[in-house]
């Protein structure tokens, strides 16, 4: 840990710093939302650049999209061990889990799982999908109002989530809290300390082994818990390892979608032209849930380790280097995406962007993902002429998650 | 110019005239053919452009390469003859070849 950075990125222009002082990955870029004109300097002028010293030691940055194409898609010489974030995983409390881990252990693990959000099994939920989504919609106020974040996106994930684990429904906001704290840290405000963030995480750990002991006596079924404490892969896991996984399935299934579920919400008030498209053809609701992936960006960093030296837009990495894919700006790549910063909802190959990621690695729940997204809006505009987003929404204090804590909103009837 | 029919699961057939060169998944795209995402645009990085080949075909369109075979290892739908389409180069020697297209993409 190096000491705390003299440069306070969100006080300056991006082109008055110095290309070699930018830090993208400073806290108060995120928390204050000023990242975006940062990571279009570096795509214009260092695509892959070297931060010397910051808070998380040095690292590369991977900012334009045909480039981080080409980290995500070479796992033999970028490793995806021993953590994907850019924050050093603690050494007294490692968190083994298979997005974290190269092949062949990765696919193994992988591939257990994997079945549960393949597509033949979402066909079979997309019913349990729709009438639970028309249940919290019915719920909300119209005219008053309310936190969307609350209401609708973590509720949804949520309920979502306890289903694939087979989780005890009435317990299930033990899971929205889980996967905050796996994320979260003493600076972000959710938990005091990483003490605090271990002991919590121990009781998702025991709350877990209860259910894996409790499935493992059963004959095998078809939810994430069951699957892990049956697959040949994954039977014989450590406790640590079995507390990696569940944070990844719950980080995966939950962070994730919930802030697309309000990103399509404030990107779409934005644009009240692409919210006229919507009322007027809600035949576009595919296309538009892809695009309300690409311009949120829900994960806005993958990280690897170079394997060896290799050479990435006249740079050298070096063996042992950190690299940071910055899915969020190659998103935003004008080199590959027309018009990127425009959010549109009909826009022509709207499925091409990096929100997935690329590779052995890439996204499993996808498709569910994609799911839940159309399902909302369907509901969502057979209800209401518009979900107004009120002020603006609180956003998420971190570099990893790309999302929201709080939007209130109020609902319009047609 | 060779041409390639796919399938849908359905059972709907589309045959395109193909260019030698480009990759079947292009020939699908060029032609609108429904059923394949091609996410990744071709760099073998998605699966999303998954196609099993028809009995009669397996011999000359070959097996997978390396990359490709760790790609539909992640599917839990992989069929023996399953290919990424996106890795198949359109040949003359591939003139009639057929290939079905999965219900879904993973």
């Amino acid at each position: 840990m190096s000491e705390a950075p003299t440069i306070n990125m969100a006080e300056f222009d991006p082109k008055d710093l110095a290309l070699e002082d930018i830090d993208i990955a400073q806290r108060s870029l995120w928390i204050e939302d000023k990242k975006m004109a940062f990571f279009e300097r570096l795509r214009d002028e260092a695509p892959v650049h070297f931060c010397k010293d910051s808070e998380f030691g040095p690292y590369w940055s991977v900012t334009r999209y045909k480039d981080i194409m080409e980290v995500d898609g070479n796992w033999q010489d970028f490793s995806s061990e021993p953590a994907i974030t850019i924050v050093e995983p603690e050494e007294d409390f490692p968190l083994p889990m298979f997005i974290a881990m190269d092949p062949p252990v990765h696919d193994d693990q992988r591939k257990t799982v994997q079945g549960s959000v393949a597509p033949a099994n979402l066909k079979l939920m997309e019913e349990t999908i729709r009438a639970r989504t028309q249940k919290v919609l019915d719920d909300l106020p119209v005219g008053e109002q309310f936190d969307w974040v609350d209401r609708v996106s973590i509720e949804l994930t949520t309920q979502m989530l306890a289903t694939l684990f087979d989780f005890p429904f009435e317990d299930r906001r033990k899971l929205t809290r889980w996967s905050d704290v796996a994320t979260g840290d003493e600076e972000s405000g959710i938990v005091e300390s990483e003490e605090a963030r271990q002991a919590e995480l121990y009781e998702c750990l025991e709350y877990f082994t209860n259910l894996w002991n409790e499935r493992a006596e059963r004959g095998e079924s078809n939810d994430l818990v069951s699957m892990l404490a049956h697959g040949e892969a994954t039977k014989d896991m450590s406790p640590q390892e079995y507390l990696g996984n569940l944070i990844l399935l719950i980080v995966g299934g939950n962070d994730t979608t919930r802030n697309s579920m309000t990103g399509g919400v404030w990107a779409l008030n934005q644009n009240p032209g692409e919210y006229a498209k919507l009322r007027n053809n809600p035949g576009v609701i595919p296309n538009m849930v892809s695009e309300i992936i690409r311009w949120q960006t829900p994960l806005a960093h993958m990280r690897r380790i170079a394997n060896k030296d290799y050479e990435l837009g006249g740079q050298t990495i070096k063996a042992g280097d950190k690299v940071i894919m910055w899915y969020l700006s190659g998103n935003r790549d004008e080199r590959s995406i027309e018009n990127p910063n425009e959010f549109i909802i009909d826009r022509p190959k709207a499925r091409q962007h990096l929100s997935f990621g690329f590779g052995v690695h890439r996204c499993m729940g996808n498709r569910l993902a994609e799911m839940q997204l159309r399902v909302l809006w369907e509901e969502v505009q057979k209800r209401f002429h518009m979900v107004e987003v009120i002020g603006e929404p609180e956003r998420v204090p971190s570099n990893f998650v790309h999302g929201y804590t709080e939007m209130q909103v109020v609902l319009h009837p047609h | 110019m060779p041409k390639i029919t796919f399938i849908e699961h359905n059972g709907t057939q589309h045959t395109v005239d193909a260019e030698v060169g480009q990759s079947v998944m292009q020939a699908a795209m060029d032609n609108l053919v429904p059923g394949i995402d091609a996410d990744c645009g071709g760099e073998c990085s998605c699966a999303t452009c998954h196609v099993m080949v028809n009995s009669d075909w397996l011999a000359k369109v070959g097996a997978p390469n390396d990359a490709e075979d760790s790609m539909l290892d992640l599917n839990p739908e992989r069929e023996q003859s399953s290919r990424l389409s996106c890795q198949m180069t359109v040949s003359d020697e591939l003139d009639g070849l057929i290939v079905d297209l999965p219900e879904f993409q993973f």
